[in-house]
């Protein structure tokens, strides 16, 4: 985080150094594609962001060169944020290696001429979408979400003025209707994904669809974590090491999600699984969700039960056999 | 006749002068009186005399134009319910005060089970004890005689009679001390409204809450208020117990008002 916020003024001068052979076309972008003016207005509502831990922060979101619900909130954090010392790893559900988070790290490699990385351990800047990596991350590095409904209330309450009220005297009775309907329906809380927090005692906040399993992993972040909602023009933020806490009820406490299995591939007992079906004959294994994770693992001689074969591995895991 | 003699210290509600005006037409003009602990008043009148936006302006959801409306506070006494912030003033709301309106919609969440509608003031005070509120919610649809095996059921699969009753007992949980009902028993057939008054003369004398219903049905005046107010083009054109009023009406609109009933 060399770079970060505020380093407004080297930029000019960058703009030569992209050095990209299409001299009708990127060069005319300015650095990281949003130009200075609007950087620095998201800037600023990042600043407020982290100054009001979980209060959500109207700005003027732009039209970004990809679709909404593909990141456009998170993009725009990221290209407001980012430098050219930053190296930069984008992943979407745990993957390095899908579409969306392959596409925004060649954007920005092309638009901010920064290094990029599937490593969690050597990223300055995570854009990420729908997990926090496994690895646990230290001062200094920032993680982008991308949100697609930022309004944790917006499902029982549609009005817009209502739920800003709510939020402003802190009514969050509602939020646990949604809750006690899970227990009334399905005998436990069934949320697992978009689970709502409670950030620093004040604001109750999404954290975005990522899985609860991920929701512990928030509160004491020594991390800077950032989310931006290009559709609904939102930033919102968590400082490090601020108070997140997931909602509940007293005779119902917060639980994460456990697997019987460990990873097919690494053996971890302790990561997110995903389920891939192995052929339609009812075969299936669980595998790390977070990529670098798990071939980070592999590679330091860790193996589960069909990670030896590596062939099997192979066909088995598209991802894998699409590199 | 002698005046009854105010013994009461202080009333829950009292109104003094309260005016509210929509350009030209004047809904409400300088309408003034007193309620006390555990007292039920009506107001009647016919349509577009300015009852429902009485009931509004009484129970903080528009502001009048002038005249004041205080409410004695449990733990501060008589305060001007719009001299509160409004985070003050919602949190009286959905404390002391319980709101049934009219159509069950309007007080009801559609989406959200009847269990939880009623649990959902309480999860508002602070409840965060979910056997707790569920044993809550399943006394009082108990006490408003609606099925418990219901009780996962969403409202909109609900029949309308049911629907107000769970809006009743939603309001209730939290024990308020003052109830404002606008037309409880509008649009249900005869029977279910019986039914429905049984249950809230019941409550109401039961609980103890003081209540301010509009209607502009005589019967359920008769049976649920003590005192009664006739609203005629915005004014309060008399007003006094409820029998004395109904069986010796003196204002010309309230003699018309009375006799309009139909008798079967």
């Amino acid at each position: 985080m060399t770079s970060g916020i505020g380093a407004a003024e080297p930029m000019q001068t960058t703009r030569a150094a992209i050095g990209d052979s299409d001299p009708d076309g990127a060069d005319r972008y300015n650095y990281a594609y949003l130009d200075e003016q609007t950087k620095r207005m998201i800037r600023r509502c990042l600043l407020k962001a982290l100054a009001v831990p979980g209060y959500q922060v109207p700005f003027g979101s732009r039209e970004m060169p990809l679709p909404y619900g593909w990141g456009t909130g998170g993009i725009q954090v990221t290209a407001s944020i980012i430098g050219p010392d930053d190296v930069l790893k984008v992943i979407d559900q745990g993957a390095d290696d899908t579409t969306n988070a392959v596409s925004i790290r060649r954007f920005f490699a092309r638009v901010a001429a920064v290094e990029t990385t599937e490593a969690t351990a050597e990223a300055t800047v995570i854009q990420t979408r729908h997990r926090i990596p496994e690895q646990p991350l230290r001062e200094g590095q920032i993680l982008v979400y991308q949100v697609p409904q930022p309004e944790p209330l917006r499902k029982l309450e549609p009005r817009e003025g209502e739920t800003r009220k709510m939020h402003a005297y802190a009514e969050y009775g509602l939020m646990h209707v949604r809750l006690y309907e899970d227990i009334a329906r399905f005998g436990r809380i069934a949320t697992t994904y978009s689970y709502p927090v409670m950030v620093n005692g004040r604001h109750v906040m999404s954290p975005t669809p990522i899985p609860k399993f991920d929701n512990p992993k928030m509160g004491g972040n020594p991390a800077v974590q950032l989310f931006g909602a290009g559709r609904e023009k939102r930033i919102y933020a968590v400082p490090p090491y601020t108070d997140v806490r997931s909602l509940d009820f007293e005779d119902h406490p917060f639980a994460i999600q456990r697997w019987d299995e460990c990873c097919a591939l690494c053996g971890a007992g302790d990561s997110y699984l995903d389920e891939v079906i192995l052929d339609d004959r009812g075969g299936r294994m669980f595998v790390c969700s977070d990529t670098d994770h798990c071939g980070t693992r592999r590679a330091r001689g860790h193996t589960g039960r069909l990670g030896a074969d590596a062939a099997t591995a192979a066909a088995a895991k598209p991802r894998g056999a699409a590199r | 006749m002698t005046a009854p003699v105010r013994t009461a210290p202080t009333p829950l509600l009292r109104v003094s002068g309260l005016t509210k005006r929509f350009g030209p037409v004047t809904a409400c003009r300088s309408i003034s009186f007193d309620l006390h602990p555990g007292e039920v008043i009506g107001i009647v009148g016919e349509s577009g005399s300015g009852k429902s936006t009485l009931l509004s302006c009484l129970s903080a959801r528009q502001r009048p134009d002038a005249g004041t409306v205080e409410y004695a506070t449990r733990s501060r006494g008589l305060v001007d319910v719009y001299a509160l912030s409004e985070p003050e003033r919602r949190l009286l709301a959905r404390t002391e005060w319980g709101i049934v309106h009219q159509n069950p919609r309007d007080g009801l969440r559609m989406d959200v089970s009847a269990g939880g509608n009623v649990g959902e003031r309480l999860m508002a005070v602070g409840d965060r004890h979910y056997g707790h509120i569920r044993a809550k919610a399943e006394d009082w649809l108990r006490k408003v005689e609606l099925d418990l095996g219901r009780i996962d059921d969403l409202p909109r699969t609900f029949s309308g009679g049911m629907q107000q009753r769970l809006q009743i007992a939603r309001n209730l949980v939290t024990g308020p001390r003052l109830v404002f009902m606008d037309e409880p028993t509008g649009g249900l057939d005869v029977s279910v409204q019986a039914r429905l008054l049984d249950l809230l003369r019941g409550l109401v004398r039961e609980l103890g809450v003081a209540a301010v219903v509009v209607t502009h049905d005589l019967a359920v005046v008769r049976l649920l208020a003590d005192r009664l107010m006739v609203m005629w083009r915005g004014e309060v054109v008399e007003s006094g117990l409820t029998d004395q009023v109904l069986d010796d009406p003196h204002h010309p609109y309230t003699q018309l008002l009375v006799s309009s009933v139909l008798q079967v």
